[in-house]
């Protein structure tokens, strides 16, 4: 019944967070934005954009946003961080939470600055220090809490600093190579139709490029992902549910084959197969009532407890109430699942024979199913596990598909644990000490946990596993720390007149230059002789939109560098022909998007000038390394006179190193941006850990479950067991021998549940980074002993918790039973 | 010859509550080398609390067991553990068999417990399961046996210590006549051959008869206590 507390719990916990996100969402619809409209562009708006907004309303609040390097002079750090120029009528809808409160008021009237408030935790700042931006240095007036439509997650991109938007040029950012964001927040006037605007705006952007956001499509995006995130938390939360009904089926199938003969006398005494039948299936029809109903207690409670767990990730504040459509569900999920899981073994009940009153036999319950009721069963098992992960998913294929997955988990458990207990019957060295072998044989006794607890557990290791595994697998793409000859800290944006400059700071700094690259701006201006706009404009087009909008940054160089390979042709490494159309080299995925073969042509904007070229060679290259790495290469001579800027990349030795040469580098050239990719992967690896941290949290209850249903089935057992060891104990075994016994049982329960939980989840994780990452898992060894041995400790702890006292029965309690 | 069970004012009291139960109540009485002994009379006259006491499995509320020449009142759990390893054997009524051991390992328990080398205990436990006629079924589970045969191994088990003393508890009577007879010749020749004392606890009147003495019990109390070779005589305590 526990098992069942659990699984429904966790399910009544999930929908009814879901049903109180959903509600907060609706009642703070605007809050998401903050406005009635954004809009937004790469660059300031085009006029007939600008005229059409002015048509609109006269509330309009600008905000200028762009990455750039912050510089805090208290503690001398610089950190790249997410500037934001606002205009102060934003927000018109909530409000941006301060610390203190009114300083969302004052910083546009002082010329002052709001920091992320974690940021200034972070860095011992309080209200009154100062932070640099380019060329101007603020006063910090408070702490940014909150601002409307962002959750705490838009941290992890990088501190958020909120600087007046009047003076924005005089920071001397606009015109140095920032890549910025305009964004325009509308407030509707009284009568304005909102669907009316959306339409006029989605007809302006057949003519020209812009992108817009209103509360209901904001309302929407949010309201979409939080039911990806509830359904698929809810997917997680129903496998603890579905152990739960596992723990059930086995706990009835104990019960029912201590209560055989009780059957059979009813049966001798005229009860009829159903009559037998329901006696039983009342008292689990009423376990799983009893069951649901505290577990959907315990679930309203512990969803208090979720919003502590993902309030950074959803930019509302989340209401709590409780859900009664979530409880009823939860009810009737676990009754059905107590039912549907107990009539495996409850129909075996009806062909209990009144014969076994005469002749007391060993009965293999399963064995008295005929195939149709079997197959009926499972057929109906699995409609009702699909028919669920259906409602969760609303995608039919992928309810199949997780049916499948588990289906497939689930048998090889199953196998794993049969052919365990086969092994352990055949295999078992007969010159064994005893107690070895008899540890080893109760894997395969009457009434032995292996296939319970290999199920139950199994599947939770493989589910947690599995998850630590897919974050170390990501994590460990990007971790290049520590990695030598690989750069550690990149600058960008580096100006063609600041080059020299910085190179020198770097030198004087003792540190190592890795890589100091020119980077061209460019854009795709005709392709094999056709106008990219014409190729936009055809609806038959294969070449990708995006490969054909971008701006690309290119590079010139004469040889390959080590993150790439030549895949086709020739890598030309000088050009000196002006004039003449230039060999250049292509990446090889966007070949395929911009469906282009070697010797196509393509004509390059380069800032105002045409330069035609045609592709001599593909490479392959590495984007997981952090140099700077190009889509399009040029060979040296051609674009050496072009407007560009650098990229430069070093390997420094220590933080203190990392950290002062950003500060030397920001404070002569405010433009240049540092990224510390030590910072980014710890950033990083905070964030998922908080994202899986939170899955984790609804993984733990299949574990819970698992524990349950193992402590369950260990305490059905915990008759025979106390029986063996009196028994042991009257032949003259010493306690610490019978103990002996005992712990090699649970160690090895232990082990090979880990063992094979792990190995099921390093398959999937496996499977995850190749087929949908592209990443090859090299498993963490560290984290998957660490499991091995809490989840040994665990089983063990749980064993020798059933088997408490037996120690202190007197042996003679053997004879009374017999007496 | 001399007694290698000695027990003087053994009682033994359960609580239940603040109610008393006295379940054997102030026995005296010595076992001779070598004899054998039945403990007989009605359910719930304490015949199976008084072998549970004379073989060390529960501890007396008052009293004295001497067993093989050690008052094992008051030893450790672990050394009177000891004691019945090398020194006593056990039938019970129900076989007490370890399910998921064949034949042969279960005979094989109590040396192995002392860790005595297998191969020589191997050895020793086919020979005894051949003299109880199981030379052919070693490799059987208990589950792949009949009753009788069950027994049988419980028995080969019981002798594979060389015991000084066997306490058999009702040890046919979970068996039909013919099986149980065979059971009983079984058990009295292994002792013979073994030279072992008998100590027998049974409602069966004419498996008492077949010991040299019988011990009638009723309500906790010696009844009486008699030789049965030497009719209607009384043994002194």
């Amino acid at each position: 019944m526990a098992a069942i507390i659990v699984g429904v719990a966790a399910q009544v916990a999930i929908t009814s967070f879901r049903v109180n996100l959903n509600e907060s969402i609706g009642n703070q619809a605007k809050e998401l934005l903050g406005a009635d409209l954004e809009v937004d562009r790469s660059a300031p708006f085009q006029p007939e954009l600008q005229a059409y907004l002015d048509s609109l309303s006269d509330d309009q609040a600008r905000m200028l946003s762009f990455s750039s390097m912050a510089y805090f002079p208290k503690t001398e750090i610089a950190r790249l961080s997410q500037i934001m120029a606002l205009e102060d009528a934003f927000p018109y809808y909530g409000i941006i939470e301060t610390e203190p409160a009114d300083a969302a008021d004052q910083y546009v009237s002082v010329n002052g600055a709001l920091v992320d408030q974690s940021i200034m935790q972070q860095f011992d700042l309080t209200v009154g220090d100062s932070v640099k931006v380019g060329l101007i240095t603020y006063e910090i007036i408070g702490g940014i809490i909150d601002i409307p439509g962002q959750s705490m997650a838009n941290t992890f991109l990088g501190p958020r600093v909120i600087i007046p938007y009047q003076n924005i040029e005089e920071t001397g950012l606009l015109e140095r190579g920032s890549r910025l964001e305009y964004t325009t927040f509308v407030k509707y006037q009284p009568g304005t139709d909102a669907e009316l605007v959306v339409e006029e705006l989605d007809a302006m952007r057949d003519s020209i490029s812009f992108g817009f956001d209103d509360v209901a499509e904001r309302q929407d995006e949010v309201g979409e992902a939080i039911i990806y995130l509830s359904n698929f938390l809810n997917l997680i939360g129903f496998i603890a549910l579905l152990l739960g009904g596992i723990g059930v089926a086995s706990s009835i199938f104990v019960y029912v084959r201590q209560k055989i003969s009780t059957v059979a006398v009813l049966r001798c005494m005229g009860a009829s197969a159903n009559q037998a039948l329901m006696i039983y299936l009342i008292q689990a029809t009423a376990m799983g009532f009893v069951g649901s109903l505290i577990g959907a207690i315990a679930g309203t409670v512990i969803q208090l407890y979720l919003p502590v767990l993902v309030q950074d990730f959803i930019p509302v504040d989340i209401e709590l109430f409780i859900s009664w459509s979530s409880v009823g569900i939860g009810l009737i999920t676990g009754v059905a699942i107590s039912v549907l899981f107990a009539l495996i073994p409850l129909l075996a009940v009806r062909k209990i024979s009144p014969l076994f009153t005469l002749r007391s036999v060993q009965v293999n319950l399963l064995g008295l199913l005929n195939l149709s009721t079997k197959t009926l069963l499972t057929i109906v098992v699995v409609l009702g596990v699909t028919g669920y992960a259906w409602i969760m998913l609303l995608d039919l294929v992928a309810a199949v598909f997780f049916t499948l997955g588990l289906t497939i988990c689930l048998l090889m458990l199953a196998g794993f644990a049969v052919l365990i207990m086969k092994a352990a019957r055949k295999f078992i060295p007969s010159g064994l000490n005893y107690e070895w072998r008899q540890g080893l044989a109760n894997l395969y006794r009457p009434n032995n946990q292996t296939t319970t607890l290999l199920l139950t557990f199994g599947l939770g290791v493989t589910l947690i596993s599995s998850l630590y595994l897919t974050q170390d697998l990501l994590i460990g793409t990007i971790d290049f720390e520590g990695e030598e000859d690989l750069p550690n800290l990149a600058f960008f944006d580096i100006q063609y007149d600041q080059n020299d400059g910085v190179n020198e700071i770097i030198a004087e700094n003792g540190v190592e230059l890795i890589q100091n690259v020119p980077i061209v701006t460019m854009r795709l201006q005709s392709l094999k002789g056709r106008d990219v706009q014409e190729i936009l404009n055809d609806t038959n087009r294969v070449a990708r939109r995006w490969a054909l909008n971008r701006e690309y940054r290119s590079t010139y160089r004469d040889s390959l560098v080590e993150t790439e390979a030549l895949d086709q042709g020739e890598f030309i490494s000088e050009f000196n022909n002006f004039g003449e159309p230039v060999p250049i080299s292509m990446e090889k995925e966007l070949m395929g998007d911009l469906s282009l073969e070697i010797g196509d042509t393509l004509v390059w904007d380069v800032q105002g000038i045409p330069i035609e070229s045609y592709i001599t060679s593909v490479r392959v290259v590495n984007w997981q390394t952090p140099q700077p790495n190009f889509f399009v290469v040029f060979p040296a001579g051609i674009l050496e006179q072009a407007p560009q800027f650098f990229a430069t990349t070093v390997n420094t030795t220590s933080k203190d190193v990392t950290s002062k040469l950003q500060r030397d580098i920001v404070l002569a050239y405010p433009n240049v941006s540092a990224i510390d990719v030590g910072q980014i992967v710890g950033t990083l690896r905070e964030f998922l850990d908080r994202v899986t941290f939170v899955i984790q949290f609804i993984g733990l209850f299949s574990i819970i479950t698992g524990l349950i249903v193992l402590a369950g089935s260990a305490a059905t057992s915990r008759f025979q067991r106390i029986r063996e060891s009196v028994l042991l104990r009257t032949l003259g075994a010493m306690q610490k021998q019978v103990v002996r016994i005992q712990i090699i049982e649970y160690a090895f329960l232990g082990i090979i549940a880990a063992f094979i939980g792990l190995l099921l989840s390093l398959g999937s994780t496996a499977l995850i980074g190749y087929f949908y990452f592209d990443i090859e898992l090299v498993p963490n060894f560290t984290i998957l002993g660490m499991e091995v041995v809490i989840l040994i400790a665990l089983v063990l702890f749980i064993g020798l918790m059933n088997t408490r006292g037996i120690h202190s029965k007197p042996p003679l309690e053997i004879l009374r039973q017999e007496a | 010859m001399s007694k290698i069970l000695e027990v003087k004012e053994l009682s033994r009291v359960f609580k239940s509550g603040t109610r008393e139960l006295t379940v054997v109540n102030n026995i005296s009485f010595g076992i001779e080398e070598g004899t054998t002994c039945a403990i007989v009379g009605p359910s719930g006259s304490g015949k199976t609390t008084l072998l549970g006491l004379c073989a060390g499995l529960d501890r007396p509320s008052s009293g004295i067991v001497n067993l093989t020449g050690t008052t094992i009142n008051s030893l450790s759990e672990d050394e009177r553990a000891s004691v019945r390893n090398k020194h006593v054997g056990f039938v019970f009524q129900t076989f007490q068999l370890v399910p998921t051991l064949t034949a042969l390992e279960n005979v094989m328990v109590p040396l192995e417990l002392r860790g005595e080398a297998t191969s020589d205990v191997r050895k020793r436990a086919i020979e005894l399961l051949t003299e109880v006629g199981l030379g052919d079924r070693v490799h059987h589970y208990p589950t792949q046996l009949s009753g009788g045969e069950q027994q049988r191994v419980a028995i080969a088990r019981a002798f594979i210590n060389q015991p000084k003393i066997l306490f058999a508890d009702e040890p046919t009577g979970n068996l039909d006549t013919e099986t149980g007879e065979h059971i009983e010749e079984l058990i009295f020749n292994l002792n013979k051959s073994e030279q072992t004392t008998l100590v027998l606890v049974t409602h069966d009147i004419e498996l008492a008869n077949k010991c040299d003495r019988i011990i009638r019990l009723k309500n906790g109390k010696v009844e009486s206590d008699e030789l049965v070779s030497m009719n209607d005589t009384e043994v002194a305590g």
